[in-house]
């Protein structure tokens, strides 16, 4: 009882109502697969007095994974920035640039117990020449940061697995965080992921003081479980042999099944058709348009050409 | 004795930018732009299918997303010879316009603003003056007192934690900041508001294109989102467009004017002197006589003689970024390698090219597109531009300035977000006709060359393929950000925003938030302007320009 009085205390003291809140957790819950008895504990977790402070590095990146987040809902970008986490290095959305900024850099670091959150691949030819920041190469900073995180998470396919700058001829010899520097990561690929994945990541640490289950893939199993093509509204059609043979046909107006457009929904584990994007708006193939595999490794190459069916 | 001022990173930006300024007198007397990320989209490219082409390029910026896309695609359909159906150019004019509608927001507020605005001062406000303050300037929602004294205890709180986060080591309290803390108030309530607004902006792009960022329903020929066109789907991007439209015309026009009003001086500072328009949002299949933005260069600030543009005489230098030669090249014949040879201000800086127009440096963006249309006499551009004029009171000189480049992207929104309700009735129209074609198939030729021109938030932006045996034989792209924040040519002439930093006043060179307001006033987006040949054949310019 005294434990609630403090929740809703905190809550009223962060504007936000109860009701919105409640709502909020009975989304992230379902999206990790918890069962509702587990909604208390997600608002628990989400207003802990001290904010878990995280470090977002960028590096070979466009910036894409950030405006992701930027996006989230469940919560609200505000509220994870001023309620839930203490985002205390960023360099899209900080105030400080140059001195200040690595200031904030060292201090995060210094004080420890902190996540690293990284977007973008790391060019590794020509010892790292390719990406630098404030005088130093990307190599060199992630090198010391990473392995003073408590965990490290790699938003987007670049940093996951290489992603665009990886694509061949890979011109800088960009790599994952993981192969550039040798830590583990948890991997939360897309190109850009749904904000819902990295939220419901968080929450599973803020909750459990651990990462979720991931796959050999290093993918939390409860966002990248299942492949698109099973999760897919259209997969009726494709049972029953209903496929769209251009983007003008009259198949193609019913909504029938893309993969002899190209669809990679198949060999692709992800959530789009059932948590979809912006809002519950849409997703790829919904709108009309054949998945590419964008949270597989080497997707660049490996399922293209995009329009060339399985 | 003049002080060297490094700025790296440069926050609050697309991507990573280095900027270097010497400091004379408390004014910056030099400035050098810089930026550190290469990737090399254009080799990767190479040998590809060309319908792909365009899922790639959108990568080359999840800010300006689907910007690359869309270049990509026109400069494809312009290869093939495939003219897209009506539908499809609405769809992708209504993308468009989402995408400067939510760009231009989230700059002002989330990477302009703090340079102007002193949040930890808002916590002095007192929110009834705010509340007064913001019934006078705008009839928008969320402006009484409790909403104003519920964001300031908001704020409070956070300050109490001890914990800063995004906020901590800004540049709180530094002279130049000139806002009483009751507009500081305002500002950080609307910057809390435009985070949230900007979520239903940038979802237009979902009802049309599936998700944003990096939309998926663009192909070669036409558009794919054949199930989206219903009453449904209109009817919500509608209502989304509304609210973003309210937001525009009742809190960021407002606001840009309160702030500007503390701010006049910086109508004298930041200034550069030729501009360059490709023009944006075709009105019909005719380019570029339908563009609602018309095309069109200025030089040495003549806007009443806006010129036409002739792509042709574009070359790219080299002479002070990291690639071998010297010497400014025509791109149909350029032979550069690159070549990473260490910082040096004096010698070679940085990975973007020097893109020159006659050899001379061209600002492109919100500004240039507000001159251009100006001196061509767009009739709601000039009310709106002598209207903000006038309310300053401030000259038409004015424009050419930080404050100038920060209302024309305000200017811009609201033309941009008017035109979108006309161009989503003109798709009912059709649709009520029965007309639902958004895709034109169209034959892969064997070879072929296209250019796609556009006008995107950030600037003029140029696509060309040149396709060999179905494949991309050659992919270059010349983006906004490379104009405007490349290094200097081959002439030692500055880029525009080198150009524009000389003058700046730096009251305190460790916190230089003067040199970040004309940095920010340009939007640099880094990851989008670097570029490279490949470095084993050099083919990437063997285009003929078109």
């Amino acid at each position: 009882m005294e434990h609630e009085k403090n929740l809703n205390k905190r809550l009223e003291q962060r504007g936000v109502s109860r009701r919105d809140f409640l709502k909020y957790c009975t989304l992230v819950s379902a999206t990790m697969g918890l069962g509702s008895s587990f909604v208390p504990k997600i608002a628990e977790a989400l207003t802990s007095p001290q904010r878990p402070p995280v470090v977002w590095l960028s590096f070979a990146e466009c910036t894409g994974c950030t405006e992701a987040v930027l996006r989230t809902t469940y919560p609200w970008i505000d509220t994870l920035l001023l309620d839930t986490l203490s985002l205390d290095y960023h360099e899209a959305i900080m105030a400080p640039s140059g001195e200040a900024a690595e200031k904030s850099l060292h201090d995060a670091v210094k004080k420890g117990n902190f996540i690293c959150v990284v977007d973008g691949s790391i060019p590794t030819a020509d010892k790292g020449i390719y990406g630098m920041i404030g005088g130093r190469t990307f190599l060199d900073i992630a090198k010391e940061v990473c392995p003073k995180a408590l965990a490290t998470i790699a938003i987007g396919t670049c940093s996951s697995y290489g992603g665009v700058p990886a694509a061949a001829p890979n011109p800088t010899g960009a790599k994952s965080i993981k192969d550039a520097i040798g830590v583990a990561t948890l991997n939360i690929p897309g190109c850009p992921p749904n904000p819902v994945n990295f939220v419901g990541t968080v929450v599973n640490y803020l909750l459990f003081g651990k990462l979720p289950e991931v796959d050999d893939k290093g993918r939390p199993l409860f966002a990248y479980g299942k492949t698109v093509h099973d999760q897919c509204p259209r997969r009726s059609h494709f049972e029953m042999g209903e496929f769209a043979p251009s983007f003008e046909s009259e198949e193609a107006k019913k909504g029938y099944c893309l993969f002899e457009l190209g669809c990679k929904g198949p060999e692709t584990f992800n959530n789009c058709p059932t948590a979809k994007f912006n809002e519950g708006t849409s997703w790829p193939v919904q709108a009309g348009h054949p998945c590419i595999g964008c949270s597989e490794p080497g997707f660049w190459d490996n399922m293209s050409p995009f329009y060339k069916s399985l | 004795m003049a002080n060297r001022v490094v700025i790296d990173p440069i926050t609050r930006i697309e991507g990573h930018l280095r900027i270097e300024v010497e400091v004379a007198n408390g004014k910056v007397s030099n400035a050098w732009s810089s930026s550190t990320l290469f990737r090399g989209l254009e080799i990767m490219l190479k040998n590809r299918d060309p319908r792909d082409a365009w899922l790639f390029t959108q990568r080359a910026c999840g800010v300006c997303t689907y910007v690359h896309g869309l270049a990509s695609v026109r400069c494809v359909d312009n290869a093939v010879g495939v003219q897209v159906p009506d539908n499809a150019r609405l769809i992708r004019n209504l993308l468009m316009g989402a995408q400067f509608l939510h760009d231009h927001i989230v700059h002002f507020y989330h990477l302009h603003a703090l340079d102007w605005v002193d949040i930890v001062s808002a916590l002095q406000a007192d929110p009834k003056k705010t509340a007064d303050l913001a019934n006078q300037v705008s009839p928008a929602g969320k402006s009484g007192v409790n909403d104003f004294k519920a964001v300031q205890t908001k704020l409070q709180n956070f300050v109490n934690s001890g914990q800063l986060g995004i906020f901590a080591n800004g540049y709180w309290g530094h002279p130049a900041y000139k806002l009483p803390p009751e507009v500081n108030l305002l500002a950080a309530a609307h910057y809390l508001e435009a985070l949230r607004l900007q979520v239903h902006t940038a979802r237009m792009h979902a009802v049309f294109g599936a998700k944003n960022p990096h939309i998926q329903s663009l192909v070669v020929g036409g558009v794919t989102c054949a199930t989206d066109l219903n009453a449904d789907r209109v009817s919500e991007f509608l209502f989304l467009l509304k609210q973003t439209k309210d937001f525009v015309d009742n809190v960021y026009l407002p606001d840009v004017l309160a702030v500007a009003g503390f701010y006049k001086d910086w109508g004298g500072i930041g200034g550069t002197t030729n501009f360059l328009a490709y023009g944006e949002f075709p009105q019909s299949e005719k380019e570029p006589e339908s563009l609602m933005f018309p095309r069109g260069a200025i030089f040495k600030r003549g806007i009443a003689d806006v010129q036409p543009v002739d792509v042709a005489l574009i070359e790219e230098h080299v002479k002070h970024s990291w690639y071998e030669g010297d010497k400014a090249l025509n791109p149909a014949h350029g032979e550069t390698r690159p070549q990473y040879s260490g910082l040096d201000v004096k010698k070679r800086y940085s990975w973007m090219k020097a893109p020159r127009y006659k050899g001379e440096p061209m600002e492109v963006g919100p500004l240039a597109r507000v001159l251009v249309a100006y001196g061509k006499g767009h009739e709601q551009t000039r009310q709106l531009v002598d209207g903000t004029l006038k309310q300053l009171g401030v000259p038409v000189e004015a424009l050419f300035s930080t404050l100038g480049r920060t209302a024309a992207r305000a200017i811009e929104t609201k033309i941009i977000g008017d035109a979108m309700e006309g161009w989503t009735m003109q798709l009912v129209e059709n649709l009520k006709k029965g007309d639902t074609k958004i895709y034109q198939d169209y034959e892969m030729p064997e070879t072929g060359v296209g250019a796609g021109l556009n006008d995107v938030p950030r600037g003029a932006l140029g696509h060309w393929i040149e396709i060999k045996g179905k494949k991309i034989g050659n992919y270059q792209l010349v983006v906004p950000s490379t104009w405007n924040l490349g290094p200097r040519c081959a002439a030692d002439k500055p880029g525009p925003v080198e150009e524009a930093l000389i003058g700046t006043p730096v009251a305190d060179p460790k916190r230089p938030v003067e040199i970040l307001r004309t940095v920010h006033s340009f939007d640099p987006c880094i990851a989008c302007g670097v570029h490279v040949i490949d470095p084993q054949t050099n083919e990437v310019y063997k285009f003929k320009v078109v």
